[in-house]
């Protein structure tokens, strides 16, 4: 695309790979690829989704493992630890997906100043490049929007710029444009030729879905099924398959069995008059509070018509078609479809309308036959007549091979058919697609618009739909383009180009959309040609930029604890879960979990009526434990009360009580108590033979004075550490050991857990980020956060609670702070072999909370285990902690006694965190 | 309100999650396995308690004492001195420490009453008591046994027949069981139909289903019923195949009462559960909060310990939960086999709450799909 593309050709390539193999289980990403990479140019990596692409230039980045063949980048073999090191800083990768490495609820300033940081660059030279990089890009104004507020083409931009932050002299970028509109699209590639312009040495691999772009680049690799195909430049190629457009001369280069039917969309001129109006809009307008996404819009489109929709990401279309829908109620203005007003609560418009949503929205777990089932019968259609209509669906849409097939495991193009039977299904009158061609092959885009077109032409269907695709547009009978919530211009494909004397309907929109930023915003956007050196690009400037080499840096390591305490802050249920998750459940524990009993009911069947009787039943009725309640009438009297839980011990009393005693006759009191509950009524029963023993000891002594005592002996009970035996004594010490271990465990492992399932993970593999450094950075804010914790409920043992405190509190303190590194720890050590956030958890709760309950000395001392569980109790660092715990409170610990455990749990914080840098992969496999 | 969208709906639920290999295993995990293991790994009473023992006296007697501590009660006394038992017990190595003072045999021979002391770690709370009991009983029939041979004491004849009633071996494992099948109900309706609904949302079809002839109400009764449904039918299974047929628990009530309570239950937690989803949106956040919801309600609830037991304003507080009252009318029912006439305030209660969380329920979920 510039003149760049000449000045490498002497260079040796920058990357060449040779025989390289992937496979994902039973699947093959890259079959036998061998491939040399020039230097200095821009290369372009064409072919469907799925077709190994990706997986190539991660490979590249270094990012994933390489299974078979070699991969030689920037002089050196990446299978080597110590080069991968070295050239990192080099390379700048930008994987696929809309802002994928970027951190959503950061803003665009902690973004760039994140990847800043890994890559060594000191406050004030980070800040000086964010301010040039920021300025080149027109995103300057956005600064402050968190990342996740960005539109597509904006996020892109801040995916370049974090990516050149450290002047890489190799960039890779994996479908940096999909999904953004035209005017964005243009802009990306003037920044990167104007970088490309200031450092003619970098060398530049893009992989990309839009052939009119990759037309403009030097050199083309096309792939197909994990093979290179061909590779050139766009003249070698149409030359080689005589083609006249870069889509063509791709399907021409497939293999004949792949290359399918080559459809070419040939769309009849519409015939019907414009007098029956299908869909009407009028003012139609709707705000998320002071956010206005679209923005008074009106069109009407009568019957059989097919009208596009064109508009970056986030730029209103889909809201639009929400409110068309029904799924969404307007602000302001109103949606007509056949005249009749859009209501959510109108089932009989909706059965005219079938909608296919952006995001692909078929049952994953129901085959294509139930989908199509289900749907046809939640649109209540005759039930006789379903199964003809799902046969005649699945042959009109050629699904009739893979009727049982689960749609995850069909080629994307196959499910976007499934995806339009699903919303025909009911022969609707009006058709809405929103983007339903996106991340599909030529070919299977060519066939699902011939498709469309039959639908209108033959069937007088109404089609409103939005794509990305000019070609596509092209098609349409009239297009609208869409910008910032308001439709710019609504016209023919013809009339639109015409109107701005432009080639290309392209160029027209390009044209359309700087019209409206220039009026919208006139410094919020950069002018499209920058004048020469107004806002250059951070380029030859900074030696110090890959100084920052391989090693132990603090600095990387703080920038990872800066954006976990960044996140954490900014997401509502982890920040819960950090901050008084173990307040609460302590609470709750401390409360909940009571051995004491008090006040239990009891009513007594006294048929003695004695003085003697009275004085046995005033002993249980006088103790703390238990409470009178009425009288017992009899048998069934004690039968009903105990069922409905209103007694939960009787005592009968015979007649005749008082009298046999006196007379020494055997003499039998009864007691019943509910036993439902073991542990309890174990407790009860003690307290029973406890006090009947006592009274019948005081009648003997009575009766037969001190004699009676002779042979006996006292059992002095001392209730050590907790002499009123109150629960929790001895409850809330021990919740504290258990809570500091799960829940910060838990939000360690999450915290690495995320990265993963979410994509940003491959930060850390491909910038000079260490696994200490990683993992340390990580542990900080939470072991903080535990630390406060730990605070937080000292103060409710002690106020709350009110638990005596014997000990050293600093020695506890200390105790707790290498108790929470470890805690910490663990969770990482978790997460390392998991990838999945929800297994994380529950992982975690488990891994970590069985041997804290079994084996840590809560219920049984360590010393009374044997075998693994002794092993285990004697290693885990909650044993420790429990014997702290206890000792501060109840055994007046000082910070001697503190010591062993202290050194015991130092011990294991070393072993955890190596162990999990040691299993951690610095690469994806 | 099409009741045919929403069977065919509950349907599709339905196969969802045969195709859903993990919550599959967790549903027969929790209705089989799980209710086994916790019933049986309820440790008695007392089981290995660690006891270390002063012999001062070193007589006949106190070596008789020591022999009788044994398993699976008591881990094998260890032999200590008076100085060592401070020590061990502030270690946290010892639970019970027993110190028998000298000239103990020949005091107690001359009935001079002397005193033997008992040192017990109350910090440790589950064994303190029982463990106290136990040994208070064991020192006692030895020194009884013994001083038997010497002569008669004289005891009053006051004998007290102590029986406990719905469990007269005082099993913990029927206990055990029977709360087992409790919280598994509670955390699988809860699991089930919020994990349903963010499944959903997460694949984008929410707002498919919307754009078809169904509303709200019938999303959200499609996923109660066919969720609500299986755990149902796998409390039925857990009760009437595990815990009756396998464990032989007597089951004192109407089974067929206790899951009419079920279903009242299960109706609010399903309910619960697609609020709790609403607020999520995402499956790790759901089960971060689970983690924050479950456990206050389980604990609180009274299936663990009775609820008399704690503060006033927690009991009436969790009064507006639906486990407090699904606990006491499955107690009621199970093991004291209580009747409609017993349980009938809890029945109200639980259809209440179910008609109120479900209408919340409701106004998020309509607030959640714009």
């Amino acid at each position: 695309m510039s003149g760049a593309g000449t000045a490498g050709d002497a260079a040796p390539p920058v990357a060449t790979v040779a025989d390289l193999t992937l496979r994902y289980g039973k699947t093959t990403a890259l079959d036998d690829v061998t491939l040399e990479i020039p230097a200095g140019r821009m290369v372009g990596l064409i072919g469907p989704d799925g077709v190994g692409k990706s997986s190539l230039l991660s490979l590249l980045a270094g990012a994933r493992v390489i299974q078979d063949g070699a991969v030689q980048v920037l002089g050196g073999d990446m299978r080597d630890k110590d080069h991968r090191n070295l050239v990192c800083p080099r390379i700048a990768y930008m994987p696929q997906g809309l802002g994928k490495n970027l951190y959503p609820t950061l803003s665009v300033q902690e973004n760039l100043d994140f990847f800043g940081s890994l890559f060594g660059h000191d406050k004030a030279e980070r800040d000086r490049r964010i301010a040039d990089l920021l300025a080149s890009t027109g995103m300057s104004p956005f600064r402050d929007r968190p990342a996740a507020k960005l539109s597509g083409g904006m996020k892109q931009k801040l995916g370049l710029c974090c990516a050149l932050i450290h002047d890489p002299d190799f960039l890779i970028l994996d479908e940096p444009t999909t999904g953004v509109d035209p005017l964005s699209r243009r802009q990306f590639w003037d920044l990167i030729d104007r970088i490309r312009k200031d450092r003619p040495g970098m060398s530049v691999i893009t992989a990309t879905a839009y052939m009119e772009e990759a037309a403009r680049f030097d050199w083309l690799v096309a792939m197909n099924a994990g093979k290179v195909l061909a590779t050139g430049t766009t003249a070698e190629l149409l030359e080689r398959t005589g083609a006249a457009d870069l889509d063509a001369a791709f399907i021409a280069l497939l293999p004949e069995a792949d290359r399918g039917e080559d459809v070419t969309v040939m769309i009849p001129p519409r015939t019907g008059g414009d007098d029956e109006i299908a869909i009407e809009a009028v003012g139609l307008t709707q705000r998320f509070g002071d956010f206005t996404a679209v923005d008074n819009v009106t069109f009407r489109i009568p019957k059989g018509e097919i009208f596009g929709f064109l508009g970056s990401n986030g730029c209103g279309k889909t809201t639009t078609m929400k409110m068309l829908t029904g799924l969404l109620e307007p602000t302001e203005g109103t949606a007509r479809l056949f005249g009749h007003e859009v209501d959510a609560r109108n089932m009989a418009v909706r059965r005219r309308v079938g909608f296919m949503s952006q995001a692909f929205s078929l049952y994953p777990e129901l085959t294509v036959r139930r989908n199509l089932e289900l749907h046809a019968r939640l649109f209540a259609m005759d039930p006789d007549k379903i199964p003809a209509r799902v046969q005649e669906m699945l042959t009109h849409f050629d699904l009739a091979d893979v009727t049982d097939a689960l749609p995850e495991a069909l080629p994307l193009g196959i499910r976007q058919r499934l995806s339009l039977a699903v919303a025909l299904i009911h022969g609707p009158e009006i058709l809405i697609l929103d983007e339903p061609t996106s991340g599909v092959d030529p070919v299977a885009r060519n066939g699902f618009w011939q498709i469309l077109a039959e639908l209108s032409r033959k069937d007088g269907v109404t089609i409103f739909v939005s794509t990305h695709f000019m070609n596509e547009a092209e098609w349409c009978d009239r297009i609208s383009l869409m910008h910032a919530g308001k439709v710019l211009i609504s016209d023919t494909a013809g009339a639109i180009t015409k109107s701005k004397g432009s080639a290309t309907l392209e160029d027209a929109f390009i044209a359309y959309l700087e019209e409206a930023i220039g009026e919208a915003a006139p410094d919020a956007q950069p002018a499209p040609e920058p004048e020469p050196d107004a806002a250059p690009v951070p380029a030859k400037a900074a030696p110090a930029s890959h100084a920052d080499r391989p090693g132990f840096s603090l600095r990387r390591l703080l920038s990872y604890s800066r954006l976990e305490s960044l996140q954490l802050q900014r997401d509502p249920i982890r920040l819960t879960m950090a901050l008084i998750g173990s307040l609460l459940l302590m609470v709750v524990i401390g409360l909940g979990i009571n051995m004491d009993v008090e006040d239990l009911t009891f009513a007594v069947l006294d048929r003695d009526q004695t003085t003697t009787s009275r004085d046995y039943v005033q002993d249980i009725a006088g103790s703390r434990y238990f409470t009178e309640q009425a009288p017992l009438t009899g048998h069934d009297d004690i039968d009903a009360r105990m069922r409905a839980g209103k007694i939960s011990l009787a005592i009968e009393i015979p007649s005749g009580f008082a009298a046999d005693i006196a007379r020494g006759r055997d003499v039998q009191v009864g007691a019943w108590f509910d036993g439902a509950n073991p542990s309890r009524a174990n407790t009860v029963q003690g307290y029973i033979q406890g006090m009947h023993g006592d009274w019948i000891q005081r009648q003997a002594r009575q009766i037969h004075g001190d004699a009676a005592l002779a042979g006996n002996f006292e059992l002095v009970t001392r209730y050590r550490y907790n002499p009123d035996v109150k629960s929790t004594v001895a409850m809330v010490p021990a919740v504290i050991p258990l809570l500091l271990l799960m829940i910060p465990a838990i939000l360690t492992t999450l915290s690495v857990a995320r990265e993963k399932e979410l994509g940003s993970i491959i930060n850390f593999y491909v910038t000079p980020v260490t696994r200490l450094e990683f993992l340390l950075g990580k542990q900080l804010p939470y072991i903080a956060l535990a630390m406060l914790n730990y605070f937080l409920m000292m103060g409710m043992a002690a106020f709350f609670f009110g638990v005596p405190f014997t000990g050293s509190f600093a020695g506890l303190s200390l105790a707790a702070l290498v108790y929470v590194t470890a805690t910490t720890a663990l969770g990482f050590l978790v997460s390392v072999f998991i990838a999945s956030q929800v297994a994380a958890l529950f992982a975690t709760a488990m891994l970590t909370m069985i041997p804290a309950v079994s084996y840590s000395g809560l219920i049984d001392p360590v010393s009374s285990l044997s075998g693994f569980g002794r092993v285990m109790g004697e290693i885990y660092p909650t044993s420790w902690f429990v014997t702290a715990v206890r000792g501060a409170f109840s055994k007046a610990f000082g910070l001697a006694e503190m010591m062993q455990p202290i050194i015991a749990m130092g011990i294991a914080v070393p072993v955890i965190i190596g162990t999990a840098a040691f299993f951690l992969k610095k690469q994806a496999r | 309100m099409n009741l045919k969208s929403v069977w065919h709906l509950g349907i599709k639920e339905l196969r969802g999650l045969l195709r859903d290999p993990i919550m599959l295993v967790l549903i027969a995990y929790s209705f089989s396995l799980s209710i086994w293991t916790s019933a049986n790994s309820s440790p008695e009473a007392l089981s290995k308690a660690a006891i270390s023992i002063v012999d001062e006296d070193q007589s006949q007697l106190s070596s008789r004492i020591i022999s009788s501590f044994y398993a699976p009660y008591f881990v094998p006394p260890q032999m200590i001195t008076t100085t060592e038992m401070d020590s061990r017990m502030d270690a946290g190595m010892d639970t019970f420490a027993l110190n028998i003072p000298p000239d103990f045999e020949r005091d107690v021979l001359a009935g001079k009453t002397p005193a033997i002391q008992l040192n017990i770690d109350a910090t440790r709370m589950s064994q303190a008591f029982t463990g106290g009991g136990y040994i208070q009983q064991i020192v006692t029939s030895e020194v009884s046994e013994y001083v038997a041979g010497y002569r008669d004491a004289a005891a009053l004849p006051v004998e007290l027949a102590l029986r406990a009633r719905y469990n007269p071996s005082l099993s913990p494992s029927w206990f055990g069981a029977i709360t087992s099948v409790i919280q598994s109900i509670t955390m699988l309706s809860l699991i089930l139909t919020g994990a349903a609904l963010i499944r959903e949302k997460e694949h984008g079809t929410v707002e498919h289903l919307l754009v078809m002839p169904v509303t709200a109400p019938e999303i959200m009764l499609s996923k109660i019923w066919s969720m609500g449904g299986v755990v149902l039918l796998g409390s039925a299974f857990a009760l009437v195949v595990v815990v009756q047929g396998l464990m032989a628990v007597p089951v004192q009530g109407s089974v067929l009462l206790f899951l009419a309570g079920a279903f009242l239950m299960m109706f609010a937690m399903t309910a619960l559960g697609i609020f709790m989803a609403t607020i999520a949106g995402t499956m790790p956040q759901f089960a971060l909060l689970m983690m924050l919801v479950l456990l206050p309600l389980q604990v609180l609830s009274g299936a663990m310990t009775p609820r008399e037991s704690m503060p006033e304003i927690i009991q009436t507080i969790m009064l507006a939960a639906p486990n407090t009252h699904f606990v006491i009318l499955s107690q009621s029912i199970l093991f004291r086999g209580a009747g409609l006439d017993v349980v009938w305030p809890q029945f109200l209660a639980l259809a209440v709450i179910g008609v109120v969380l479900f209408w919340l329920a409701l106004a998020r979920f309509k607030k959640f799909l714009k």
